[in-house]
């Protein structure tokens, strides 16, 4: 243990504390901007970058960084002298100097880390003002904006996509007062390897980093002659309620609904219902594969941000993920089929609108494979913080809003698609009913306790027939590409793995409400999601009875020959840069 | 492989004909066991880390050992312990010629207690300050001090692996090392094995891509790790973590190059030359407006005055001493007033201004401190990598006060502000770079105020170096030979034959034309 003094006060700290931890631990607040610690994902940004931080330690000649220096005894550290405050608010007035003050129009007015940052330092005047940055904004992608010129180069959203993502799509470029984050080649984000997963966006401080924003477009079909569906994910209904001041994990599925329904939607769905249906077709393939000797481990699909990450740095492997499209892509196509036809409508009629926790979504909305003929499966994709700005905008009092049902035939879930929102409920989903269907007996215990939780990646065998399956899950990217490895070099020995490009699955999308690096607001979701589970009557995708209606009335066999082609997809190798 | 034996033989076998080349070139005197380089410019200079240069033949190791070279190595493989070796560095109290003056024996021991299963031994050949080239010399001149410096160092630390970061614009240097360090295995005295004594080293070439940052130690160390070239936090300490996680040292060429000397005459007789709290020497890059501009090696505590006006040969044409800076673009200017300032770490320090790895830049009386001050951060502006805060904006709105000065367009406030800035900056910024910019404007505020509150408040620049706040007036000498008005590109100046001409100042763009073929000296700048 280590002792030492901050602001005149003892304290005693574990060796390798930083100062800003002990400071914590004495209630005194020392301000950051660059620094982000996220243990549970294993990302720390600690690039001592902003220099916001910076404290007074006797006997050192300059000011240093709390957020990165260790405490070592007799430290006598002032957080609060005349100099540290000064330099601080100094080195903010430098960052607001090169940053534009159009907050009234930023995507991240009232959710900016900086203007946050302004205001409790009080500054009110720039006194350096000059040359600002005037880079062009890149809005080349379908999922994310990058508007260099707000950006402070905290170098947050290179420490998530190089280092937990291992995407490597952003770094620095240029130096000096040109230094710019950029992809390689200074290429469009659309012609790079970045895979939309939209983690840059959850940890951007400021509005540098933001998604495509549709909702316009979407007041457009609504106010127009088109019949309007909505569909909602999983992961929405526990944090929608958090843009509305709500506990993190609140489950607001119906007053969602209500909320659509007043938005004017003429029809508001469940994404969850796909979700049955993906169960449905993956544990088909999967019992296919094992029966059929078919390549192994199977891999799940419904996660666009990895789909486009295999396609990149795994061409040789594309032949393992399940063919399911995710689950908002078969819904698009059968409200453009199945639902078509029951409403008689054309499908050019129906406009189909997601709500995701995700902004790889809108990227993979628009995959050409995707289409019907001419037509996209889904048309718009919302994310769940564009979603509560309609809510905002409309002036719906959601928190006293009244709950109300999806509407039908997409509308009925079972508990297993609702789980699909945290990491491992896909698998644990797919086991409930792969179980039953290899074993024809029914699954009394229906949580899989191994597969949940924050662990980067999980492993947990189970035994149906006699045959042990060997199962994993892995959420983040980096710990996607080392499954991937552990697979290329023979390693493993797995029959199915679950795989999010999200640290936490869907409840920590990119398109989710910002957590600020709170990671207890993700594991409340979590609980959220499950929660939901356990309320539901039917927990098992197969028991369905509106996913039983669609395959007599439709679909005919699961993995069948109109399931796959209404329901499965085709991978496209793509580019290493 | 060769022995400490045969190395004697060579050395014995190659001197005499090392020393008949020399006196064949007539550039030499030789007294006794030394080599001296002809010539009063030399004659008042002591060249320890220089010894070589001008005097053996880079390409031939043979030179080099004939004058004791791989001397001092072959006998601490022999004869001494790791721990004896550092020890003695300690003693020798031998400081970092690159800038910061750390004790190179302090830093050698952290490396040597930190244990590990690889270290590093780094020499450092990024030698980035504009106008010094003492570096330079060394890794043309003499390669293989500097080989041998880090076979020294390598063997007390406890490393095998040594890398040089010789950047990339010096071409003769490299292939003066890569000439070298092919020399050197070739002979044993790097690689497996080394003299029979089953010391390792191995020392391979990395070179830098044109950032001056990457001349600081951490950013050196990502730049040979195949990042982008930008500085690390400290602590901790490059010695305990360095080089891929590894404790590594890095020592700069000159130091490198003073380590085998050292081995050989002893600490006591390395003691006796310099200061006490700096003892050796230094070699400074003297340049400006001195009469005789080139490298300068001379013990610290040398006078400013000695080496400017003893060796240098004064001021160009004549003219006053304004200010010299030393310390390359992070130094600071030091007045003339303060010329008989001893240059030694601590004296240097103390008058607001560094050693700096040996920029000597010599200002006359027509230089401007705000112009010279708005230069240097130019520099570094355009050298800041751009990771933090301060350096990255903060440095960039220095230079923008600075240029408003300079055209008359800053406000009197911006004088205070600009100080503030500096001293913030000093303060907050990331690595070494940042936080010594601020250095020439600190200096300069604090010497040559009178000439900011000229440039701010009365709009007129003393030195008549600024441009805009120059003022052309023709005085009672113009004769109205219309010279003048023949030049003006702007027909901005008026009169009559044979009557005193005017200059219409709204007009006037000071180009200075009128000013050069004025032939009574009529028109005066103000």
């Amino acid at each position: 243990m280590v002792n030492l003094k901050i602001n005149g006060r003892e304290v005693e700290v574990p060796e390798g504390t930083t100062i800003l931890e002990a400071a914590k631990k004495l209630n005194i607040k020392i301000p950051t901007l660059c620094h982000l610690d996220l243990h549970d994902i294993k990302f720390v940004n600690q690039s001592s970058s902003c220099r916001i931080c910076v404290v007074e330690v006797e006997g050192k000649k300059n000011l240093q960084t709390a957020c990165s220096t260790a405490v070592s005894e007799g430290m006598n550290i002032r957080t609060d002298s005349r100099r540290a405050v000064k330099a601080r608010r100094t080195v903010l007035e430098l960052l607001l100097s090169n940053h534009p003050k159009d907050c009234l129009v930023c995507a991240k007015n009232h959710d900016c880390e900086l203007q946050k940052l302004s205001a409790d330092l009080g500054i009110r005047e720039v006194r350096y003002e000059g040359e600002m940055n005037d880079f062009p904004i890149d809005n080349s992608s379908l999922s994310i904006v990058r508007d260099p010129n707000k950006c402070i180069l905290c170098k947050r959203c290179e420490t998530m996509c190089n280092n937990v993502q291992t995407v490597h799509a952003l770094s620095e470029i240029g130096r000096g007062f040109d230094t710019v984050i950029g992809t390689a080649f200074n290429l469009p984000m659309h012609e790079s390897n970045c895979t939309f997963c939209g983690q840059c966006i959850a940890v951007c401080p400021t509005g540098a980093l933001t998604e495509v924003n549709k909702i316009s477009k979407v007041w457009k079909e609504i106010n127009s002659d088109k019949v309007v569906v909505v569909q909602t994910a999983p992961a929405i209904r526990v944090a929608l309620g958090e843009e509305f001041g709500m506990e993190p994990g609140t489950q607001v599925t119906g007053k969602m609904v209500s909320a659509l329904k007043l938005l004017g939607f003429d029809k508001v769905y469940d994404t969850d219902f796909a979700a049955d249906l993906t169960i449905m077709e993956e544990a088909t393939e999967l019992m296919h594969r094992l029966k059929h000797g078919g390549r192994l481990p199977i891999l799940t699909s419904c996660c666009p941000g990895w789909v486009k990450f295999i396609e990149h740095n795994f061409q040789d492997m594309l032949d393992i993920p399940s063919t399911c499209k995710s689950p908002h892509e078969m819904f698009g196509t059968l409200a453009k089929t199945y639902l078509a036809e029951k409403m008689g409508h054309k499908p050019e009629d129906i406009i189909v609108v997601s709500v995701m926790p995700c902004v790889a979504k809108k990227y993979e909305a628009a995959r050409p494979e995707l289409g019907l003929g001419g037509t996209k499966a889904v048309d718009y994709v919302l994310t769940t913080r564009e979603l509560a700005i309609m809510i905002k905008e409309s002036g719906i009092d959601f928190a006293n809003l009244q709950d109300e049902e999806f509407d039908n035939p997409l509308g009925e879930s079972s508990g297993a698609s609702v789980i699909f929102g945290a990491t491992g409920g896909v698998i644990e989903a797919a086991l409930r009913t792969a179980y039953e269907f290899m074993t024809g007996e029914t699954l009394e215990d229906v949580e899989f306790h191994s597969l949940r939780g924050m662990d980067g990646i999980k492993e947990a065998s189970v035994t149906i027939n006699g045959e042990k399956i060997n199962i994993a899950v892995c959420h983040g990217l980096g710990n996607a590409r080392s499954i991937l490895e552990k697979i290329q070099r023979g390693e493993a020995n797995y029959h199915a793995i679950e795989i999010m490009a999200c640290p936490g699955g869907c409840i920590g999308g990119g398109g989710q409400p910002y957590h600020h690096g709170d990671m207890s607001i993700l594991k409340k979701r979590m609980q959220g999601i499950y929660n939901e589970d356990r309320g539901k009557a039917i927990r098992k995708s197969h028991e369905n009875p509106m996913i039983k209606k669609i395959y007599e009335e439709y679909i005919g066999e699961p993995y069948g020959e109109k399931a796959h082609e209404l329901l499965h997809t085709r991978y496209i190798p793509r580019k290493k840069m | 492989m060769i022995t400490t034996e045969k190395l004697e033989k060579i050395r014995q076998e190659h001197r005499p004909i090392l020393e008949e080349r020399l006196i064949k070139e007539d550039k030499v005197v030789i007294k006794g066991d030394e080599i001296l380089l002809k010539g009063n410019y030399y004659k008042k200079q002591y060249r320890i880390a220089l010894r070589n240069c001008g005097i053996v033949d880079p390409g031939d190791i043979r030179d080099y050992i004939a004058m004791d070279g791989y001397k001092a190595l072959s006998k601490i493989l022999r004869e001494k312990e790791p721990k004896d070796v550092i020890e003695d560095m300690k003693a020798s109290n031998l400081r970092g010629r690159g800038g910061a003056g750390f004790p190179t024996g302090r830093k050698w021991e952290e490396s040597f207690k930190k244990a590990s299963d690889k270290k590093y031994f780094i020499c450092n050949a990024d030698e980035g300050d504009p106008g010094a080239f003492m570096d330079r010399s060394i890794l043309e001149n003499d390669p293989h001090a500097v080989l041998e410096g880090m076979a020294i160092g390598g063997y007390a630390v406890g490393s095998d692996q040594g890398f040089i970061y010789v950047r990339a614009e010096y071409p003769t240097a490299v292939e003066s090392l890569k000439k070298a360090i092919a020399q050197a295995k070739e002979y044993g005295l790097l690689g497996e094995n080394i003299l029979g004594t089953g010391f390792n080293f191995d020392i391979e070439l990395r070179l830098g891509s044109g950032a001056f940052v990457c001349g600081e130690g951490t950013a050196l160390m990502e730049s040979i790790e195949g990042k982008r070239g930008m500085p690390r936090k400290k602590p901790p300490r490059t010695s305990h973590v360095g080089l891929w996680q590894k404790p590594t040292i890095l020592n700069n060429v000159e130091t490198l190059a003073n380590v085998p000397v050292i081995m050989n005459k002893g600490v006591d007789w390395f003691r006796s030359i310099g200061t006490e709290k700096s003892p050796g020497t230094k070699v400074f890059a003297l340049v400006g407006k001195v009469a005789n501009s080139g490298l300068v090696e001379v013990p610290m505590g040398t006078s400013l005055r000695e080496i400017i006006y003893d060796i240098g040969g004064g001021v160009q044409d004549g003219k006053a001493l304004k200010a010299v800076q030393t310390g390359g673009p992070s130094g600071g200017c030091i007045p003339a007033s303060l010329i008989d300032t001893p240059v030694d770490f601590e004296s240097l320090a103390k008058i607001g201004s560094i050693m700096g790895s040996g920029g000597m830049v010599v200002m006359d009386e027509n230089t401007c401190m705000v112009d010279i001050a708005r230069f240097f951060l130019e520099f570094t502006v355009d050298e800041s990598c751009g990771k933090c805060t301060p350096c990255r904006i903060g440095n960039k709105r220095m230079l923008e006060i600075l240029t408003r000065m300079t055209n008359g367009t800053a406000e009197e406030r911006e004088i205070e502000e600009l100080k503030e800035l500096a001293e913030i900056i000093e303060d907050t910024a990331l690595c070494g770079l940042g936080q010594t910019s601020p250095n020439p404007v600190l200096s300069t505020i604090r010497y040559f105020y009178d000439e900011y509150e000229a440039h701010v408040m009365d709009r007129i620049c003393p030195s008549g170096v600024c441009k805009a706040l120059l003022r052309y007036n023709i005085s009672d000498d113009c004769i109205g030979c219309r010279r003048c008005v023949k030049v003006c590109p702007v027909s901005c100046i008026s009169g009559k034959v044979k009557e005193v001409h005017v200059i219409d100042q709204d007009k006037c763009i000071k180009c200075g034309s009128c000013y050069d073929v004025c032939p009574k000296n009529a028109i005066k700048i103000g």
